[in-house]
C-alpha cells in the first residue's frame, strides 16, 4: 500500500512576529517546523505501516529550505520525502496549491490513501486537502479520529463531528483523509532515524516534471483565483479587568451583579 | 459585465432541521444584496419534511429544495455534485456557505469543482465600489485580518457560525419554494454507515462555560467545576492540558485546536491562558478568571478576575452563586 502524506512547513507560531504598523508577519522572527496538526497526519501513516505495512510518501510544496521538514518526517518514520519547488509555484492560494499538489501527485504515479492534518496553523483554511481530493476525483473524510479498518480496497474511519454527530464511514480507494489530533500522539523521531535522515535522497519535482498536468497559468500567484488586498493586524484584544486579591466579598457581589446582567 | 449575477445561501440542515448558521448568512446576505440591488436566494438539500418556508421569512426571496432522504448522510461528494449542477444552472455571483464543520469540508469541494476561489471562514464581508465581493478573515491563529477578493466568479466563501445575527423572521413574507428532484443520488465510492444518535452535550451552544485548566489536579476535582457549571445553568469546558492527560473527552475543549466557544458567561478556572485558549474563548460576553498566579495571561483579556487558590473559591462559588 502506498500512502501520501500532505504536510506544509509553518512559521513556529509561538515565537512569530506580527508587526501591527506595518501589516506584515515576519516569517524570520521564527525558525520553521512541521504544521503541528501535520504530525498527527504522519503519525497516522506510520501506525499504519507498522500495522499493515505500507510505503509512506510525504510530500510538501514550498521553498527549498523546505527539505529540512521533509528530512524531520522521515527521522519520524516515513520512507520518502518529495519537494515541489519552484519559484512559479510561488503566491499559490488554496486552489493553486491544491491544483499542483494533485498534479505532483498524479506525477508520482500509484497511491492508495492521502493522509493530511485538521489544518495549517498559519493559513487555517482547512481547504487544501479536500480540494487536492476534488481534483482527483477521489471521496474525502475531514476530522478522522479513528481508522477502524483498512484493506487494499477500502478504509473504514470514524469521523469525529459532522452535522453535529458521530459518522461511520466507509470509502474506497484511493481516498483521501484528513484527521485529528485525537487519532494519535506524534512520537518523538529516534536519533538512528535522525542520522539517517541527513543522508537521505529528497525528490524534487519543478513545473517542467509536471507539464502533462499543469501549466504556469494554474499555478502560483497567477493560477490562484484569491488575492489578498490588505492585511490588518489587529491589537491584542485587552478588557478592562477588574482584578481582585484577597476580597473574596467583593469579587463575589461584583461578579454575582455581572452574571445576573448578563444572563 | 458577468453572467453571474444574484447571492445564494446554502442552507445547512442537520437531521433534517434547518440549523441557525442558514439565517446568520441570510442575515448578512440581506446586507449585501440590497447594495448591490441582486436577488438573494438559497438552495436547501434536505429530507421531505423540513419547514422550507422558514428560509423565506428569514429573508430568502427563493428557496430551492432539492428534496432526498440521502441528505439525511451528510457525505461531501454527493451534496457537492448536486450543488454543483445547480450553480452552473442558476449562476449565481456569491455563494455563502455555514463555515460549520460539514461546511467547512464540502466547500473546498464545490471551488475546486467550479475552479474557482474560496474564502474560508470569514468574519466580515463587504461589497467594493465596484461591486465586489470583499472577504475578511482571520488568520495566524487569528493574529492577522486578511482581506480578500476572488476575481472568478462565482466567489465564494464559508462564514464562521455565531458572527452575525439571525435576520428576523417575519412570516409575512411571501413563501417561495422550488421543489426539485436530486440532480444525481449516488455514489458508490463513498458510503455513510453508521450517525451516532446520541450527542454529545454541544459546548459551541452553550451560553454559560465554566472551564478547568491545569489548575486541577486530578480528575475527581473536575465534579466541582461540573457542579458551578450546573449551579448557573451552563456546561464544563476545559483546556487543552486537561484532554491530554486524558481526564476528560475532546468534547469540551476549548481552544484554537479544539472548539470556539462564544457563550454570554465565560468562567476560566485555573487556566492560564495561552495563546491557543484564548483563540477558543475570547469572544466571549463576560469572562472571569480565577487563578492562583497574578500574572497569568488570562488576566489581561478577563472583565473580572481573582487571584486565589481555585479549591478555595469554587466551593465558595457554588454556594453564593445563582
Amino acid at each position: 500500500m502506498n500512502i501520501l502524506v500532505l504536510i506544509k512547513e509553518v512559521p513556529d507560531m509561538t515565537k512569530v512576529k506580527f508587526d501591527s504598523e506595518k501589516g506584515v508577519v515576519d516569517r524570520s522572527s521564527a525558525d520553521s517546523e512541521i504544521n503541528p496538526f501535520d504530525m498527527n497526519a504522519l503519525q497516522a501513516a506510520v501506525n499504519i505501516k507498522n500495522k499493515y505495512g505500507a510505503n509512506v510518501t510525504v510530500l510538501t510544496m514550498g521553498p527549498p529550505k523546505s527539505e529540512k521538514s521533509l528530512r524531520d518526517a522521515y527521522a519520524r518514520g516515513a520512507d520518502k520525502g518529495v519537494l515541489m519547488t519552484d519559484r512559479k509555484f510561488g503566491g499559490s492560494d488554496t486552489c493553486a496549491t491544491a491544483i499542483t499538489l494533485s498534479a505532483g501527485i498524479k506525477h508520482l504515479g500509484k497511491y492508495d490513501l492521502i493522509i493530511c492534518g485538521e489544518k495549517s496553523v498559519d493559513g487555517d483554511t482547512a481547504q487544501v486537502g479536500a480540494e487536492v481530493a476534488e481534483f482527483l476525483d477521489i471521496p474525502h473524510s475531514y476530522y478522522v479520529e479513528k481508522i477502524n479498518n483498512l484493506n487494499d480496497k477500502e478504509i473504514e474511519v470514524v469521523i469525529e463531528n459532522v452535522c453535529g454527530s458521530k459518522q461511520v464511514r466507509k470509502m474506497k480507494l484511493p481516498a483521501l483523509i484528513g484527521v485529528t489530533k485525537n487519532i494519535n500522539s506524534p512520537k518523538l523521531p529516534t536519533v538512528n532515524r535522525k542520522l539517517e535522515s541527513l543522508e537521505i535522497e529528497v525528490e524534487k519535482i519543478s513545473l517542467d516534471d509536471l507539464c502533462e498536468y499543469i501549466n504556469e497559468d494554474n499555478t502560483g500567484f497567477k493560477g490562484s483565483p484569491t488575492k489578498v488586498s490588505k492585511i490588518i493586524i489587529p491589537s491584542p484584544l485587552e478588557r478592562v479587568s477588574h482584578i481582585f486579591r484577597d476580597d473574596y466579598v467583593s469579587f463575589k457581589e461584583a461578579v454575582k451583579q455581572e452574571i445576573k446582567l448578563k444572563a | 459585465m458577468s453572467e453571474y449575477k444574484g447571492i445564494l445561501v446554502i442552507a445547512e440542515q442537520n437531521d433534517n432541521v434547518i440549523h441557525k448558521v442558514s439565517y446568520e448568512l441570510l442575515n448578512k446576505a440581506r446586507e449585501l444584496a440590497d447594495k448591490l440591488t441582486v436577488p438573494l436566494n438559497c438552495l436547501l438539500l434536505a429530507a421531505d419534511g423540513i419547514a422550507a418556508e422558514e428560509l423565506n421569512f428569514r429573508g430568502a426571496e427563493t428557496v430551492y429544495y432539492i428534496k432526498s432522504d440521502i441528505f439525511l448522510k451528510p457525505e461531501e461528494y454527493l451534496f457537492k455534485q448536486n450543488i454543483v449542477e445547480f450553480i452552473n444552472e442558476h449562476k449565481p455571483e456569491i455563494i455563502l456557505i455555514g463555515a460549520t464543520s460539514f461546511g467547512r469540508s464540502l466547500a473546498p469541494r464545490i471551488a475546486a469543482s467550479l475552479k474557482t476561489g474560496l474564502t474560508a471562514d470569514c468574519t466580515d464581508l463587504k461589497i467594493d465600489d465596484e461591486g465586489q465581493l470583499i472577504q475578511i478573515r482571520p488568520a495566524f491563529s487569528d493574529n492577522i485580518f486578511a482581506y480578500i477578493k476572488t476575481v472568478t466568479y462565482p466567489q465564494l466563501a464559508t462564514i464562521r457560525y455565531k458572527e452575525f445575527n439571525e435576520s428576523k423572521r417575519n412570516i409575512n413574507r411571501k413563501i417561495s419554494i422550488v421543489e426539485m428532484k436530486p440532480y444525481c443520488n449516488y455514489y458508490a465510492r463513498s458510503e455513510v454507515i453508521k450517525i451516532f444518535k446520541e450527542k454529545d452535550i454541544d459546548i459551541t451552544e452553550a451560553q454559560i462555560v465554566v472551564a478547568a485548566g491545569r489548575g486541577i489536579k486530578k480528575k475527581d476535582d473536575l465534579k466541582m467545576i461540573e457542579d458551578l457549571a450546573h449551579k448557573l445553568g451552563g456546561v464544563m469546558g476545559v483546556s487543552r492540558a486537561l484532554v491530554d492527560a486524558g481526564m476528560v473527552s475532546s468534547a469540551c475543549q476549548v481552544g484554537y485546536s479544539g472548539n470556539r466557544v462564544k457563550p454570554k458567561i465565560y468562567i476560566a478556572c485555573g487556566i492560564s491562558g495561552a495563546p491557543q485558549h484564548l483563540a477558543g474563548m475570547k469572544e466571549s460576553g463576560l469572562i472571569i478568571a480565577i487563578n492562583s498566579d497574578p500574572s497569568a495571561p488570562i488576566f489581561s483579556i478577563a472583565d473580572y478576575g481573582y487571584v486565589g487558590d481555585i479549591y478555595e473559591i469554587i466551593p465558595n462559588l457554588i454556594r453564593d452563586l445563582e
